[in-house]
């Protein structure tokens, strides 16, 4: 369908591949922040291994995205421009960054596991007949076999795996957004562009996108904010969550719920925290109304700081929190809301 | 219309126990579930059967147990559920796995004809990888739409569909020559309960076998050892423990959060 990819060509042996490569997802030229937080990471296992980091993107004009990847300590900047690439679209994608990987032989490929970069990368890893590991939260070099340990929870994060790829390469794993840091370098130094050429034309690619609209309500990412605002079945309706989201805005985060606040219809689903919906670890959660059933406690435990709020003191949730209030939400919300505009305060930080 | 849903039966992943004396799962007792977001697959094709005719088949690779799952897609109102299970793919990770389901499927056209649409769910609840799909897609070389949320319209004359799917940003709207490959959302459709016809039916149904005696297979791709990822270790996260309770009256307990806010605020102007 797209363009044929020899994997006869493919060189398996692994001690020809060599440097870090980091897939700079973009939409529209705007490079996704967790881009730059693999940068960083990469840039500290190359140090390690003493070699390379590449940046790759792939797009109609994202030229400019050089100079970040060089900010963010990439040492070459991989390219491949055309209009076809205007939209996101996954063979078309697919097709040049497996190209692009036959071609230089990176041994360690690291893509964001975002809705785009999942799409993605299990296309490309098929593609390439390498392993994948999804959704990693540690990334470490072995000391001994110079291996990429890929640790990531399974289960609904009840078990964490430690994941290698010891005989093909490249190793490939994705990363959610907001794992890492995203440190630019102190002396960026301005490094190599190097540019790949497509063979593939439009009326060779069958998928064609008809409409694209961009909602901050149809698709949250809730993995970009540091603090968030869940309220459950305890808030008892629809206008008692606008409590839920004035929380939230006074702490410059986000809202989201419970499994049961979207069946009771006070949230869409696109805002559910846990098992079917996201997995969240902000630094800040507050869980209001909220019993804790633990298809929403795998979602968001991993959270640095839990602040919950629940009538009943036996409720799961608070087996999983930093602060336990035993309290009605719906009392306790507009006394806090009330205290934090009176001391005038503003949130430190916003979005990831 | 033949639609092909691929399906995985999983531990309810939410009645999973650890041990963390032995840092390991506790599987007994757990019951084994459809994955969530395959129902919504199979409720999806028949929804088409329904509409335009045709058969929905759907196809698994596991143990005999997952034949549990299959007749739940079969009391949905599937037409034929295949298991494929065999030995040689005990251990195979998302690459050997989506090589499996793809030979597996490839005899499901050559018995049952052509596929015009494939679905799965977006992921597996156990795994949570959203890689087989993808996989799969790529070795049919069909188009892949992940994250769907809407059958715009399918229309087999033409063979093209318009799906609606979910975006990073929002969401976007795409139209695909058929056969193609959908992994979908829970959003996708509201799962409607099984006329008695079709659950009398299913109980009825066998399950037809699939394995390497009869699909032609590449033993080189299969399983454990042929899987490029392995297992290194695994282990337990730490237990949280329940911290602080704080207590008081309503304006004492608003004090204090707003105490503990505070690393998280600065004041204003």
């Amino acid at each position: 369908m797209g363009e044929t990819i020899d994997l006869t060509k493919k060189d398996h042996e692994i001690s020809h591949y060599k440097n870090i490569w980091v897939f700079m997802e973009q939409t529209d030229g705007v490079a996704h922040p967790v881009s730059f937080e693999l940068l960083t990471k990469a840039r500290e296992l190359a140090k390690q291994l003493d070699c390379q980091v590449g940046a790759v993107s792939i797009g109609k004009a994202v030229s400019h995205l050089a100079k970040e990847a060089f900010r963010f300590g990439a040492d070459k900047f991989y390219i491949v421009e055309d209009e076809i690439f205007k939209d996101y679209r996954t063979e078309p994608f697919r097709d040049a960054l497996s190209k692009l990987v036959l071609k230089y032989k990176p041994e360690i490929f690291l893509i964001g596991a975002t809705t785009q970069g999942r799409d993605l990368s299990g296309s490309v890893a098929t593609e390439l007949r390498t392993g994948l590991t999804a959704d990693t939260t540690k990334q470490e070099i072995d000391p001994e076999t110079g291996m990429l340990l890929m640790t990531r929870p399974t289960f609904g994060g009840s078990l964490m795996a430690t994941i290698v790829c010891p005989k093909d390469r490249p190793q490939m794993s994705t990363v959610r957004p907001g794992v890492f840091k995203a440190i630019p370098v102190e002396h960026p130094k301005e490094g190599e562009i190097i540019r790949g050429k497509t063979t593939l034309t439009e009326d060779r690619i069958v998928k064609k996108i008809l409409k694209k609209v961009v909602s901050s309500e149809g698709n949250i990412n809730l993995g970009f904010y540091d603090v968030i605002v869940a309220g459950g079945k305890g808030m008892g309706n629809k206008d008692n969550f606008n409590l839920i989201k004035e929380l939230a805005e006074l702490l410059g985060g986000t809202w989201a719920g419970s499994r049961k606040a979207v069946e009771l219809g006070f949230i869409p689903q696109s805002r559910q925290v846990g098992q079917t919906g996201q997995t969240v670890h902000p630094k800040l959660y507050i869980a209001c109304g909220i019993s804790g059933a633990i298809q929403h406690l795998v979602g968001m435990q991993t959270s640095d700081v839990i602040i919950s709020v629940n009538t009943d003191e036996n409720a799961p949730v608070f087996d999983v929190s930093t602060y336990c209030i035993v309290e009605d939400a719906i009392k306790f919300i507009p006394g806090l809301i009330t205290e934090l505009k009176k001391q005038k305060l503003t949130p430190v930080k916003n979005e990831r | 219309m033949h639609a092909l849903v691929f399906i995985k039966q999983v531990p309810d992943a939410s009645q999973v126990r650890v041990n963390y004396e032995t840092g390991t799962l506790i599987r007994e007792g757990v019951p084994a579930i459809l994955n969530p977001f395959e129902a919504h697959a199979v409720e999806e094709a028949v929804k088409l059967r329904e509409k335009y005719g045709g058969k929905v088949t759907v196809l698994t690779m596991g143990p005999p147990q997952a034949t549990e799952a299959l007749k739940e897609c079969l009391s949905r109102g599937a037409d034929k559920a295949y298991l494929l299970s065999d030995r040689v793919f005990a251990g195979s990770d998302t690459l050997a796995t989506s090589y499996a389901l793809f030979e597996g499927a490839k005899k499901i056209i050559e018995l049952e004809g052509e596929v015009d649409l494939f679905f799965a769910g977006k992921q597996a609840i156990d795994g949570d990888t959203a890689q087989t799909g993808p996989g799969i897609a790529t070795r049919f070389d069909v188009p892949l739409v992940t994250y769907l949320i809407k059958l715009d319209e399918v229309n087999f004359e033409k063979k093209q569909a318009v799906a609606t799917r979910l975006t990073e940003f929002g969401q976007e709207t795409l139209q695909v020559p058929l056969p193609a490959f959908f992994t979908v959302e829970e959003t996708l459709n509201e799962l409607s309960h099984s006329p008695l016809p079709w659950l009398i039916k299913a109980a009825r149904s066998k399950i037809e076998k699939l394995s390497s005696e009869n699909v032609k297979l590449d033993l080189e791709q299969c399983g454990l050892r042929h899987s490029p990822t392995k297992v290194k270790k695994a282990f337990t996260p730490e237990k949280r423990q329940r911290g602080e309770t704080l207590t008081g009256s309503v304006e004492e307990l608003v004090q204090k959060t707003s105490d503990i806010l505070m690393p998280f605020l600065k004041k204003g102007l």
